[in-house]
This record gives C-alpha cells, structure tokens and sequence, in this order.
C-alpha cells in the first residue's frame, strides 16, 4: 500500500530550500558554495546571518542553521568555486555549488564537463564525483542575453553529467533531494521564472527518481513533451485544445539525462503524435533529440510530422515584447497541434 | 651552492635511499617510454618529466595517502612520487585492460584516488581549482591532510591560477601550489609568456608566500616543501613554490626541441638532480656506489618485466567502451 505523504502549499523557491535544508541535516558532508548563496560574509553583524540568501532568496535561512563554513560564500570566480566542488566531491565532500546563472557555464565549462564529468570514466570507474550544480534558466524577466538562456541541451549532450529540469515544486524538492544524493554530477536548472509558482509539496525526505518522466495531464489524441517552464505553458494550451475537443497528453521528462525513453514511446504509440516544446535554442537540443528518439523507435506509431516548439535561433532579447516573441507561448503550441490533427 | 648541499640531508638512510631509488624510477620510466613511445607501444600524446624528478620526489615523500595531489599532462613522475603501481601504469600507457585505468586514461589522465593522486589532467590549469576542492574536503573533515597543487609556468597565465590561489588564501587552505617552471610552454619560452621574472612573486597578489627554489636540488625543494607542508598543516595556508627546473626531452615526444640549443640542455644536464644526488650519498657515506648500482640495476630490471607484462596483458574488450561513465544512470 502506498501512503501518500501529507502536502502543503509552497513555492517553487521555498521547495528548493526546503530540499537543501533536509540533505544537509541528514549528511555532514553536504555543503552550499556560490555567489552571495548567504552573503555580507565577515559583516560584524552578520556572522550567523545571511545579507541576501542568494540572489533570488533560494537558500535563504540556512547559514543560520549551518553555519559559514556549511554555507560558503564564494568570490565571483566561477572556474575557482565550481572546480573546487568538483575537487572536493571527489575526495570526500557532496557539495551543491550554485552556479548563479547557466549563462555564466562559459567561465566554468572546464571544471564540469572536462574535469568531473570525465573523471569516472577516464580514472577507470575509480572515482566518484558527486556534486549537484544549480542554476538558474530561463527568460520572462527582460534579465536579456547573458542572464536568460536555458542551455540545458549543451549539458545534455555530454557524458558524464546527469540533467534534472524540474517544473513544478513538488518536483523540485524530490529531484533536488535525489540529485544531491546522487553519486554523479549533476545540473539542476530553476527556471527563475518559477520560483514564486505555488502547488502541493510532500512532507518528508523522499527523492523522486532521476530518469522517471511525470505525465502531467493524460490525453489520447496528441504527446506534448515540455520542459521546465513550459510543462505550464503546455498545460494552458491542452485546456484550449480540450475546449475543440482535442485530449492533449502532457508528459514532463522532468530529467533530459537520464531521459525517460520509454514513458515517451508509450505516449506516442497511443496518441500517434507528438509536439515537443522547449525554451531552448532550435538546433542539436533537447527538443531534437526527443524528435530523434521518437523518429528512430517510435516511426510506425506516427499518424503526422513531429512538431518542434522552441526558442528561435537567436540569443534572448532584453524589450519585453522581443522576449514575448522569444519564448514559445500557449497559443503557438495550440496553433503547431491544431496543424497536425 | 651547488646542488644536493643544502640542508635536508639530516634525513635517515632509509628515507634518502628511498628518495633515491623513487627517482631513478621516473626517469627510468621515462627514457623506456620515449624509447617504447619511438618504437610504437604507446599510442597517443606522451610528455616525459626526466630532468624534474627532484621536484616530484622533494615534495611527495613528505606525504601520505591521506594527502593529495593534482598533476598536469606531464603526470609520470607525480604518478610514481605519490606511489601509484608502476606495472599498472607501464600497462595504462600502452592503454592495456591491466592498467590502473584499465586503458580508458592513458598517460594523461593516470589517476589513483585511493593514493591520493586525483589524476594527470590534460588541460593546462586544470588541476588547480580542483586541489582546493580537495584542500577544502581536509578542511571542512579535519582530516589533517593537505593538498599539493602541481603545474608548469605556463599554467601561472591561466584564470584557474589566479582564481585558485586567491580561493585558496581567503579560505585559508592547506594546499601548496607548486610551480614547475622548466622554462618552457610548450615551445614558448617563459620569458616571453610570462610577465613575472619570478612566478613566485605572483603570490604577492594573494598576500600568501611565494618561494623560488632550485628544482633540481632535491634536498632544496625537501626543505622548501617541509615549511610550506607544515604551514598548510598548521592551518595556516597555502604557499606558492616556483621550482626552476628543466625538461631533458620536448614537451611531447616528436617535438623537434628547435626552440632551445644544445648547449642550454648540456647545461641543465650537467646539473642532473639524480647524479647530483647520487654524488652526495656517496660523499657523505650514506651509501656506496655498489649499493646505488644495485638500486638502479633493480629499477631496471622491475621495469623491464612491467613492460613484458604490459605487452602480454590483453587490451580492454570493445564493450568497456561503454562503462564507467556514471556510477548509475
């Protein structure tokens, strides 16, 4: 029998928080690093006290539980702060480093995918790294070109590192949980244009497994596969389409690596069609790689082309109706299932 | 002062033989590598560090396995200084199933955890921030262990160094950046690539040591080490030591070297660090010139048969491709 957990009513942001404060007191070794993740370190009347929390408020609270030396402030020195995780979860530490923006992957790329990406591998199976990298994705605020992308199709295509994208706060705090005890790398993207979304969230410390993609509404007449922030904009869409008749069925990955293959392939083979949506860039994505996936063993199940709903090839703007325009809305996913029914 | 007189040499027998015999075994290691590299055995890029052996030796026979050490593309002699299993690493060069990596490594990217060596590393700079990961896993564990940070002259122009000293002097971290300046990176020379006259100055930025030390006096950069292991175990924190040192072979093999003469290498040679040190045990009635021989005939003769084993050993099946990747997925 399995009893459901009783649930309350959080944001996305205090879901992550709350998945922090738990996988610390439950193991010693895991520590907070980043940018202002307390901030006002050595301020006299902040020693046990954080100035902002990180800069969204995330992990707000918890120097005051952990201490300075379990929540540490890092310089803006991101090749620095992300390898030394890396360094120190391979001898011994779990730590969670956050890495402000995704944008930001450019000053720090090395330390991820060619240090402890690789290291498993290279070292022959004898050695682990277990460090979770969160950071922030996503357009919608006008934060423009280099504090806005998604780019989790990059870390996706790379061995060796694992890609949680939650969608939802309940999601978020069971993925990050898992991700943390996780003995890989890992990135975990929160989508900042979430963090003050609501819904129910279970008590208690249970993970929710990396690799299980989450149908978050049931359909038989199309497969809506969105990520992160557009689980929503999809679900808006399939209540528009559900008004014309058409049962959309909406399936969150909820991790691109490992990706749930079969929960896709099923959705397909029973509704016959499939729309992708992603805020990421068009080319070599996640969104391609789900069309492949689908193209290469799922072909005989189609009725009609698979369909792509991204981001347009360009960097995001910063003007509030470019960004609008950038971002895959409700009434263009609605506009791409209608093509194919 | 010539090399091999400074101090240090009030260590025991027993620990002055084994600095020894460790030398004799990387640069034995090296010239069979270039020799069975020229010959074929070893596919891929190799770079020897015969001619720095006093750098590697100085420093990890100050350390145990509860200490660790990154390393850099020119790996070997910090393989075998920190005491990596020399059979698997002849077998991981050649990319053998035995080797310590079961060939999926290779000479760049040799790696014991277990013994405290978090890996050769094939990006210059690459290994910094990492040993203040590990500087800070003894930290935050107390284990009381350090962390020694190895690069060359051309790692000190990389944003890795400058981010990871001055992590490393804010958090007060036991590591010990090493610098092994052998004057070249690559086939530019450091007086061209570097704005420093001394490395060790850059310290000055961080406000933590900086100390320059003839790299091939191994008993130099022992007592060099000895301070800045004792510092970092003290809680005091990191240091930076700038090991002028010289590279007998190119920067990999197949390099022509047409970027230094014949008379610079001769020079260097000259003050080879393992006869200099060889001279001195002698000298000094530590050991006599049979016991040496004998170490040396014995460094040979176990390489050798690590080589008949490498070449014996079966290559990894194609299916090991696909492991190792992640511990679940």
């Amino acid at each position: 029998m399995v009893v459901e957990a009783a649930t309350r009513t959080m944001t996305y942001q205090q879901a992550i928080n709350e998945a922090l404060r738990i996988a610390m007191r439950e193991d010693p070794t895991v520590i907070l690093m980043g940018e202002d993740i307390a901030g006002g370190a050595m301020v006299d009347h902040l020693i046990n006290d954080d100035a902002w929390g990180g800069p969204m408020g995330v992990t707000k609270g918890l120097v005051q539980e952990f201490g300075r030396n379990r929540v540490l402030d890092t310089p803006i020195t991101e090749a620095g702060f992300i390898g030394a995780a890396v360094g120190a979860a391979t001898t011994g530490l779990r730590p969670v480093a956050e890495l402000m923006f995704v944008d930001f992957f450019g000053c720090c790329m090395d330390q991820i995918y060619d240090q402890g990406a690789k290291f498993r591998y290279m070292f022959g199976g004898k050695a682990r790294c277990p460090v979770t990298i969160r950071t922030q994705i996503g357009a919608g605020l006008s934060a423009a070109g280099q504090h806005s992308g998604c780019h989790y199709s990059v870390f996706t295509h790379m061995p060796g590192i694992k890609c949680v994208v939650p969608s939802t706060p309940a999601d978020a705090k069971g993925l990050l949980l898992s991700a943390i005890r996780d003995d890989d790398l890992v990135m975990f993207f929160e989508n900042k244009v979430l963090y003050g979304s609501k819904g129910e969230v279970p008590e208690g410390d249970e993970g929710i497994p990396l690799g299980k993609a989450d149908i978050k509404r049931a359909g038989d007449d199309v497969t809506i596969v969105a990520i992160s922030r557009m689980v929503n904009q999809a679900l808006i869409a399939a209540e528009t389409l559900a008004a014309e008749g058409i049962e959309a069925e909406v399936i969150d990955p909820r991790t691109l690596s490992p990706l749930d293959d079969e929960t896709i392939l099923q959705s397909v083979a029973k509704t016959h069609r499939l729309v992708v949506v992603d805020e990421d860039n068009p080319r070599c994505s996640a969104a391609t790689d789900i069309a492949a996936l689908v193209a290469d063993r799922g072909f005989d199940t189609l009725d009609a082309p698979i369909k792509l709903v991204t981001a347009p090839h360009t960097p995001v703007p910063f003007s509030p109706p470019l960004e609008a325009f950038y971002v895959p809305s409700p009434e263009r996913i609605a506009d791409v299932v209608r093509e194919i029914m | 002062m010539s090399a091999a007189t400074a101090g240090a040499i009030d260590l025991d027998r027993e620990t002055l033989l084994s600095m020894y015999e460790r030398m004799v075994q990387i640069r034995t290691f090296e010239d069979q590598a270039g020799t069975n590299f020229a010959a074929g055995l070893i596919p891929g890029f190799v770079h020897l560090y015969a001619g720095e052996e006093a750098v590697a030796v100085g420093i990890c026979s100050q350390l145990s396995d509860n200490d660790y050490i990154t390393s850099t593309h020119r790996g070997h002699g910090h393989c075998i200084a920190k005491g990596v299993d020399i059979s698997g690493r002849v077998a991981e060069l050649m990319g053998k199933s035995t080797g310590v990596c079961k060939g999926k490594g290779g000479s760049m990217h040799i790696a014991d955890v277990e013994k405290g060596m978090l890996g050769a590393n094939g990006i210059v700079g690459g290994g910094i921030p990492l040993a203040c990961g590990a500087a800070l896993t003894a930290k935050t564990l107390n284990t009381g262990g350090v962390a020694v940070c190895f690069f060359g002259d051309g790692a000190s122009n990389q944003g890795t160094f400058h981010e990871g000293l001055n992590l490393a002097a804010i958090w007060n971290l036991p590591v010990i950046f090493v610098c092994e300046n052998n004057g070249y990176a690559e086939a530019t020379p450091v007086r061209y690539h570097c704005s420093a006259s001394d490395i060790a100055n850059r310290a000055g930025s961080y406000e933590i040591p900086g100390v320059v030390v003839d790299g091939l006096d191994v008993f130099a950069v022992y007592e060099a080490a000895r301070e800045a292991i004792a510092r970092a175990r003290r809680g005091d924190g990191p240091t930076l030591l700038e090991a002028k040192t010289y590279r007998f072979y190119g920067h990999f093999q197949g390099d022509q070297v047409t970027y230094r003469t014949a008379d610079e290498l001769d020079s260097y040679k000259k003050r080879d660090a393992i006869v200099s040190l060889r001279n001195a045990l002698i000298e000094r009635d530590i050991a006599s010139e049979e016991e040496l021989s004998a170490i040396d005939s014995r460094v040979s003769a176990a390489l050798d048969q690590s080589w008949v084993d490498a070449k014996a050993a079966p290559f990894p099946e194609p299916e090991e491709t696909l492991t190792d990747v992640y511990v679940s997925y």
